[in-house]
């Protein structure tokens, strides 16, 4: 009974716990249709793809890995949350592919080559993160006014500027090359890849600097942290920075994945799901220490009750009702008041055991 | 030199000066917005009073939802949950008439439905203090999700479904003929309002008695100002939290009727991006986002700004329809940004 819980009192026991949830229905749900029990982790080759559901969870998760990392540095030292980043993921995507596109002349009818190079495109994806980012992190760092308050403008603006930049159209870009981010190279779908990179760097710096610290340090109190002799701003300021540039990875792999820049559905209620990583990899929303190991769990956990619910028939539109239930569930365990009270009801049945013997 | 020092002093430590200056501004704003609508489009009938009032019928909703907000920000909490739950409204409406139940039954079942919706909110932000944004997101994805449950499809109200609604939806409430213009055609054009313009007119007038002169009102401008004092005065933080996010939600489901009225439909992606015009309504009219300062006339005034501008959009004709978004964010942003700027000149001056 003890080390059960020592071992819920572990930061990755929450989401481990999930995944393993759902595993089992997945599991239940495939003897119940009278497959293998481990056709969910077959992978196989098909046509020389790595294929499976596994594969498909961990290739389609890759997204909201990649805004997971952002989203857990902007928590962790700000305490509040970056709500634009759905949008900016819209507006990255639909500025790449109109520079890509010569703004809405030459891809949109059919043309075989790009008007601008690729890269141009991507590092015009890349700067509009940056700016966006910047924004944020000037309003909250600079301005002190709330996250969430202040990451609503872009949430409405980005998307709106994103269908102004392509004249409320769907802009395709029929050039195989473009596709490449979201499809595949070699047998490894590309997601995968510019996933883990990204993890892979941004916890290199974070260990291998004294930034991760510093992150939480600011995000466990600010005051202090500047007493020390941190630049809290600047910190603060480089977390949406950072936040920003995630969006716009995320935005270039999802535009890539449909070779189109669809500026109404790119991210859309991407930023629950990014959040929902984050508080599920134990992370406390309310800022200060943060496990990113833990949130990359939560994003693929994420993926995969997606993926679930979809095996299971239920439709997209109705997804939501789940995560925003698992969303309140998961933030009220963790809120103060209800520990206060769950220990204070244990403190009181020991103490009638107690009484009892 | 010093005397000089002292008067900024007084001027600073008067707190009503940087306030009603936000409100000043926001008035000053539509005042000059609607005059540069009346000379730009003076040709396409900007100037006749049935413009004004079309804002107001195509609005009607988005006040009695800025009342709620306005009454949750004054705690300094948000309420995003609202677009949503106007969404799940509407269907609800539409459905409910196509089942042949009587449309007077579903708004007393929608307007229930909003006060659980804001009482099951309001616990978790006020008793399991958890952060309102997190709390109304789930509740918007929520409300969002079930909308869908309930049809993906657009269901109409028509004549045929409810004769009732459909009936409140036309009723004309005339205005004296003298503000009437005669057409092209030389008929008269008396202008009008829609019934849900005198429900938001009320809900408008009343929450300003509530929080101007009721126990309630004065306790969530005492939360918003300092939780700590308005604890240690013995005021009930979480219940006043909660009734907050009650209101919120039931002014919201009123909100929603008005709004269906208005579109006569339900669908899923109805009212998408709703919260941001209430928040941004509010926050124009200068209720504070740390809580504690506001007013609901303020946040009317806001809603009108919001309204001129996509009606000037709307007259103008040739500019693409995300120009209201993004001018209704630009406009948000200074006056967030304007609003950071008094509370440091506040500091300062203390």
């Amino acid at each position: 009974m003890d080390k059960l819980k020592k071992l819920s009192k572990q930061q990755l026991f929450l989401p481990i716990m999930c995944v393993l949830l759902v595993l089992a229905v997945n599991i239940v749900y495939d003897i119940s249709q009278g497959n293998p029990f481990y056709s969910f982790f077959r992978i196989t080759m098909e046509n020389g793809l790595l294929s499976g559901r596994l594969v498909s969870i961990i290739n389609r998760g890759s997204e909201v890995a990649i805004l997971a990392i952002g989203m857990t540095l902007v928590v962790s030292a700000s305490g509040g949350t970056d709500i634009s980043v759905g949008s900016v993921m819209s507006l990255c995507a639909s500025f790449c592919c109109m520079l890509v596109a010569g703004f809405g002349v030459s891809s949109v009818s059919s043309a075989d080559e790009f008007a601008m190079p690729l890269v141009v495109g991507l590092l015009g994806a890349l700067l509009m993160g940056c700016l966006c980012g910047a924004f944020n992190g000037a309003l909250v760092a600079y301005l002190d006014i709330q996250p969430m308050v202040a990451t609503l403008i872009l949430w409405s603006a980005a998307r709106a500027i994103g269908l102004l930049l392509c004249n409320n159209l769907i802009v395709y870009i029929r050039v195989p090359e473009y596709g490449v981010f979201g499809g595949y190279i070699g047998f490894m779908p590309t997601p995968i890849i510019i996933a883990a990179v990204c993890v892979l760097a941004v916890s290199l710096v974070l260990k291998k600097t004294a930034m991760g610290m510093y992150v939480q340090a600011v995000g466990i109190n600010k005051k202090a942290s500047r007493i020390a002799g941190l630049n809290s701003r600047r910190i603060i300021f480089m977390c949406y920075f950072l936040c920003g540039v995630c969006a716009a990875i995320a935005g270039i792999v999802n535009s890539s994945r449909i070779t189109s820049a669809d500026s109404n559905n790119i991210g859309l209620n991407m930023e629950l799901d990014a959040i929902l990583a984050v508080a599920l990899g134990g992370n406390s929303l309310g800022g200060g220490r943060f496990n990113l190991a833990g949130s990359i769990i939560g994003a693929y956990t994420i993926q995969a009750i997606t993926t679930t619910m979809y095996n299971l028939g239920v439709s997209s539109a109705v997804s939501p009702v789940f995560k925003a239930v698992v969303v309140i569930v998961i933030v009220a365990i963790q809120s103060q008041p209800l520990q206060n009270w769950i220990k204070k009801h244990r403190a009181h049945a020991a103490g009638k055991e107690a009484a009892k013997v | 030199m010093k005397t000089e020092q002292k008067t900024a002093k007084a001027l600073g430590s008067k707190k009503m000066n940087s306030n009603t200056l936000l409100l000043v501004i926001t008035v000053v704003l539509f005042a000059v917005m609607y005059a540069a609508g009346c000379v730009v489009y003076a040709s396409k009938g900007f100037t006749h009073a049935q413009t004004f009032l079309n804002i107001l019928n195509n609005n009607a909703g988005l006040v009695c939802v800025a009342c709620g907000m306005t009454c949750v920000m004054l705690t300094g909490g948000i309420d995003i949950s609202v677009g949503s739950l106007i969404a799940l409204d509407c269907m609800l409406l539409a459905w409910g008439t196509g089942q042949g139940i009587s449309a007077a039954v579903m708004c007393a079942l929608v307007i229930v439905l909003g006060i659980v919706f804001g009482l099951v909110q309001g616990f978790c932000v006020g008793y399991l203090n958890i952060q309102p944004f997190i709390v109304t997101m789930a509740g918007m994805f929520f409300a969002r999700g079930m909308t869908a449950v309930v049809s993906t499809n657009q269901l109409s109200i028509t004549q045929d479904t409810s004769a009732l609604f459909y009936g409140w939806a036309n009723a004309k409430i005339q205005l004296p003929a003298f503000l009437g213009y005669v057409n092209s055609k030389g008929k008269l054009q008396i202008p009008y309002i829609r019934v849900s313009v005198v429900i938001a007119l009320a809900v408008l007038i009343l929450i300003f008695l509530i929080l101007r002169y009721t126990r309630f009102g004065r306790s969530l401008y005492a939360v918003g100002g300092s939780e700590q004092s308005a604890a240690m005065m013995g005021l009930d933080v979480k219940k006043a939290k909660m009734k907050a996010y009650v209101l919120s939600s039931f002014l919201c489901s009123i909100g929603g009727i008005c709004y269906c009225l208005n579109t006569m439909s339900g669908s899923v992606s109805q009212a998408t991006g709703l919260e941001m015009d209430a928040i941004a309504s509010c926050v124009i009219g200068g209720t504070l986002l740390t809580g504690g300062v506001g007013n609901v006339f303020g946040s009317f005034f806001g809603v009108l700004i919001n309204g001129t501008i996509s009606s000037l959009v709307k007259t103008n004709g040739k500019l693409a329809s995300s120009w209201p978004n993004i001018l209704t964010a630009v406009l948000l942003c200074f006056f967030i940004v304007l609003q950071s700027v008094f509370a440091h000149l506040k500091e300062k001056n203390k």
